[in-house]
C-alpha cells in the first residue's frame, strides 16, 4: 500500500473561453479511498474524464501505476469507471453486462462464467443474472455498474457520483458497501461526490475543489478542523467565520478584533503578524451553551439570546445573536438523558464559551 | 359505461383504406383468376392460366435479377444512411441537416429522374466535365446498365433510410460508448456491440422502408437501365401495355405483394420490441406523407 498509483500533473482543461481545470496536481496512494469533493460545476467530472481519457487535457500529464497514459484512449488505461447514470447495455443481461470486458478479452467461457459468477455474488445480485436493467431496482442497477467495473481488475476504479440517484437511505447503505467492496479489493478508488458527508465518511483522503481548482487536500479530520480556506471551512459543514485584525500574538496565542465579535482569543500555528487582517473559524459544536457565565484559562466568552433553537432529535441548533451583534450558530448535543431536555429556550439569555485552541485562522482575508 | 368513440373516429381512414387499398387488391385478386381478354382487360371466366404461365424461365430469371438489385441497393444505401444518420444525431445543427435531407422530396420523383439522365448523358454534365479534363472524346457510357440503376435507387431511396436511422439514433444514449471504451473495446466494437444491437428497431425500418419500394421498382430501371435492367415492375407494365395479359401482370403483382407481406412478416413482426413498435409507427406515419408520389 505505497507508491502513487495515480499521479495528475499541472493538468488544465478548457471548454472555449470556459476554464473548467486549472493547473490540477494531484497523488493519489495505492488502495486509497479518495474523494474529489466539491460544489456543482467546479469540475469533478472533468477531472475524472481526463483520468479515464474520455477528455484530453490542454497541457499537463496524467499517469496511472507510474506510467504517462495522456493521449492513450479509456480502452488502454488500466482503470475503470462507474458512470453517474450507470449506462448498463440495455440490450443485454445483467450476467452479459458484468461479461462485457472478458468478452471484449475474448476469454474462454469457462473462465467468463467462474468470473462473473464471484462478482454477481460479491455485489449480492446472483438471482438476477437473468434479468434486463430496465427490470433492476436503483441499487441493483448500481451494484451491476459496480461489479462491471471490477471485474476487469483496474488498479484504479473511477466512481462519478455513483449515489446520487439513489433515495437517502439507499445512499447510505450502498455508501457503507462501497467501503466494503473497496476494503476487500483494495484498489484505488477515486470518488466524486458533492455531498461532504459521504466523502467525510468513507474517505482516505479528500480533495476539496472549486472553480477548477483543488482548494486543499487532505484526511478528513484535517479537511474538517482544519480548513484551509474559508470556501472549506463553509463547504464542509456548517461553521462560524469570524472576520478580523490580529490585535497581539504572544508564541500561537493570537488576539483579534472580530466584526461583530469584539477582542477573540485563536490559538493557531498560522502564521500571522499582528495588523493582518484575518478569517477564523469555530465550528458549532465546538461552542457551549449555557444559563451561568463559564470560567477558565484562554476561553472566549460572549453573552447573547438565542433567537431560534432548531430541535432535530439527536441535538438542538441554537442561533444566537450576542450582544455585540454577531450571530453565531450552536450545535448542542442530547447525549443522554441525566443531562434532560435542554432547558435553553427562545428568547433566553445565554453565555456562549469556547476554547482559543478550537478556533482556526482559515486564512487572510484581502 | 364508457362509451367508445374508436370505431367512429375511425370511419374516414376505414373508407378510406377499403376504397383505395382493399378493392383494388380485391380486383387484382380477381384478374388473376380470370381469363385474358383479347385485346387487354379480361374474360369473366374462371381459369387458372395466369398462374400456371408464371412459371416460367424468363419470369424467374428477372425475379431473381430483382431481388439481386434490391438487395445490393438497399445493402449500399444502409450503408451510406448509416453514418448519415449518425451524424446528424450528433451535429448542433440537426434541424439544417434534416433539412437538406428533405429538400429533395420537394421535387417531383419523375424530374428528379431526369436530371439524373441529364448529369449521367453521353452528352450529360458528367461527361462534358471529363472531356474538359482532358479524358476521351466519345465520352463514357454511364446510363443504361445496372450500375447506374442501383446509383439512382441508392439516390432516391436514401432519404428513407436516413430518416428511421437518424430518429433511433437520436434516441440512443450515447454514454453507452464511453461506458464500451471503458471497459476495453475499441472505437470500432463499441458500435458493433453497443451501437448496433440498440438502433436495430431503426435499421429493419430503414431496411423495409428502401426494400420494399426498390422491389417493386419500375421508372428508375426504365428511364435508367438498358435491356438487361428489366425488373419486375417493367414485366408487369408490359403485361398490361404491350403484351395484354392482365391476368398475369395481376398473378405477378400477387405474387409480389404476397412475398413481400411474407418478408415483413418475418422480419419485422415476428419479435416485436415494444420500445421499437412504437418507434417504427411514429416514422410511418411520418413518411406516409412523404411517399405519396408516383414511383
Ligand atoms: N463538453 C463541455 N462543453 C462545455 N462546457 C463543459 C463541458 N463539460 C463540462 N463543461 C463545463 O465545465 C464545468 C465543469 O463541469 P463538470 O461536469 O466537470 O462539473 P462537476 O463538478 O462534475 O459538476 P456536477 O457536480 O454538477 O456534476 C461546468 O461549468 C460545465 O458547464
Ligand atoms: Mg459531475
Amino acid at each position: 500500500m505505497k507508491g502513487s498509483d495515480v499521479t495528475v500533473s499541472s493538468v488544465s482543461k478548457s471548454f472555449g473561453d470556459f476554464r473548467a481545470l486549472k493547473d490540477i496536481n494531484l497523488e493519489i496512494r495505492k488502495g486509497e479511498f479518495f474523494s474529489l469533493l466539491g460544489p456543482s460545476g467546479c469540475g469533478k467530472t472533468t477531472l475524472l474524464r481526463v483520468i479515464a481519457g474520455f477528455e484530453d487535457a490542454d497541457s499537463g500529464s496524467v499517469s496511472i501505476d507510474e506510467v504517462d497514459v495522456s493521449g492513450l484512449p479509456p480502452d488502454k488505461r488500466h482503470c475503470n469507471t462507474v458512470f453517474q447514470s450507470y449506462a448498463l447495455f440495455p440490450h443485454l443481461t445483467v450476467y452479459e453486462n458484468v461479461a462485457f470486458s472478458l468478452r471484449i478479452k475474448k476469454m474462454p467461457n469457462r473462465l467468463i462464467k467462474e468470473l462473473v459468477t464471484r462478482h454477481l455474488a460479491m455485489v449480492q445480485l446472483e438471482e438476477h443474472a437473468d434479468k434486463k436493467p430496465s427490470q433492476l431496482s436503483g441499487g441493483q442497477k448500481q451494484r451491476v455498474a459496480i461489479a462491471r467495473a471490477l471485474i476487469n481488475e483496474p488498479s484504479v476504479l473511477l466512481l462519478d457520483e455513483p449515489l446520487s440517484a439513489l433515495d437517502a437511505k439507499l445512499r447510505q447503505h450502498m455508501l457503507m458497501e462501497l467501503d466494503a467492496i473497496h476494503d476487500k479489493v483494495g484498489i484505488t478508488f477515486i470518488y466524486v461526490t458533492h455531498d461532504q458527508q459521504e466523502a467525510l465518511s468513507v474517505s482516505d483522503r479528500i480533495a476539496v475543489m472549486n472553480a477548477g481548482v483543488v482548494l486543499q487536500v487532505g484526511s478528513p479530520q484535517q479537511i474538517y478542523e482544519n480548513p484551509a480556506s474559508e470556501f472549506v471551512a463553509r463547504f464542509i459543514g456548517e461553521t462560524n467565520i469570524l472576520q478580523g485584525k490580529i490585535l497581539t500574538r504572544e508564541g500561537s496565542l493570537n488576539t483579534i478584533d472580530a466584526d461583530g465579535f469584539g477582542a477573540i482569543l485563536i490559538d493557531d500555528e498560522t502564521k500571522v503578524v499582528v495588523g493582518d487582517d484575518v478569517v477564523a473559524t469555530i465550528r458549532p459544536e465546538k461552542i457551549r451553551i449555557s444559563n451561568d457565565r463559564p470560567s477558565g484559562a484562554e476561553l472566549n466568552v460572549l453573552h447573547g439570546i438565542v433567537e431560534e433553537p432548531v430541535y432535530s432529535g439527536f441535538q438542538t441548533k441554537y442561533i444566537v445573536r450576542t450582544d455585540t451583534g454577531a450571530k453565531v450558530i450552536i450545535f448542542r448535543q442530547h447525549a443522554n438523558w441525566s443531562e434532560g431536555i435542554p432547558d435553553i429556550e427562545w428568547k433566553d439569555e445565554v453565555f456562549l464559551s469556547f476554547s482559543a485552541r478550537d478556533m482556526v485562522i482559515v486564512g487572510k482575508s484581502a | 359505461m364508457k362509451r367508445n368513440y374508436g370505431p367512429r373516429y375511425s370511419a374516414p381512414q376505414t373508407l378510406w383504406l377499403t376504397l383505395f387499398f382493399a378493392a383494388p387488391l380485391v380486383i387484382i385478386i380477381t384478374y388473376s383468376f380470370m381469363k385474358k381478354g383479347l385485346y387487354g382487360g379480361v374474360e369473366h371466366e374462371f381459369s387458372l392460366d395466369a398462374w400456371k404461365s408464371m412459371a416460367n424461365p424468363t419470369l424467374l430469371s428477372v425475379f431473381l435479377k430483382t431481388l439481386w438489385v434490391s438487395i445490393v441497393a438497399t445493402g449500399i444505401t444502409i450503408l451510406i444512411a448509416m453514418p448519415c444518420g449518425y451524424s446528424i444525431a450528433r451535429s448542433h445543427n440537426q434541424t439544417i441537416r434534416l433539412f437538406l435531407v428533405i429538400v429533395p422530396f420537394w421535387t417531383n420523383f419523375l424530374v428528379r429522374l431526369y436530371a439524373w439522365i441529364a448529369i449521367l448523358g453521353n452528352e450529360g454534365f458528367l461527361n462534358q466535365m471529363l472531356r474538359w479534363l482532358g479524358f476521351r472524346e466519345s465520352g463514357f457510357q454511364f446510363l443504361y446498365n445496372q450500375g447506374a440503376v442501383i446509383l439512382v435507387l441508392v439516390y432516391m431511396y436514401l432519404p428513407y433510410a436516413i430518416l428511421p436511422l437518424y430518429s433511433t439514433i437520436d434516441k440512443f444514449d450515447f454514454s453507452l460508448l464511453e461506458a464500451a471504451r471503458d471497459l476495453g473495446a475499441s472505437k470500432m466494437q463499441s458500435y458493433i456491440k453497443v451501437l448496433l444491437p440498440n438502433i436495430k428497431g431503426g435499421i429493419v425500418t430503414a431496411i423495409l422502408f428502401t426494400f420494399i419500394p426498390i422491389f417493386g421498382a419500375y421508372a428508375v430501371p426504365l428511364l435508367i437501365g438498358g435491356k438487361d435492367s428489366y425488373m419486375l415492375g417493367n414485366i408487369i407494365a408490359d403485361q398490361i401495355t404491350k403484351t395484354r395479359n392482365w391476368p398475369l401482370a395481376s398473378a405477378i403483382s400477387m405474387a409480389v405483394t404476397l412475398l413481400t407481406a411474407v418478408a415483413v412478416y418475418f422480419f419485422l413482426l415476428k419479435k416485436p420490441k415494444p420500445q421499437h413498435v412504437e418507434l417504427d409507427s411514429e416514422v410511418l406515419s411520418g413518411n406516409d406523407a412523404l411517399s405519396g408520389e408516383v414511383h
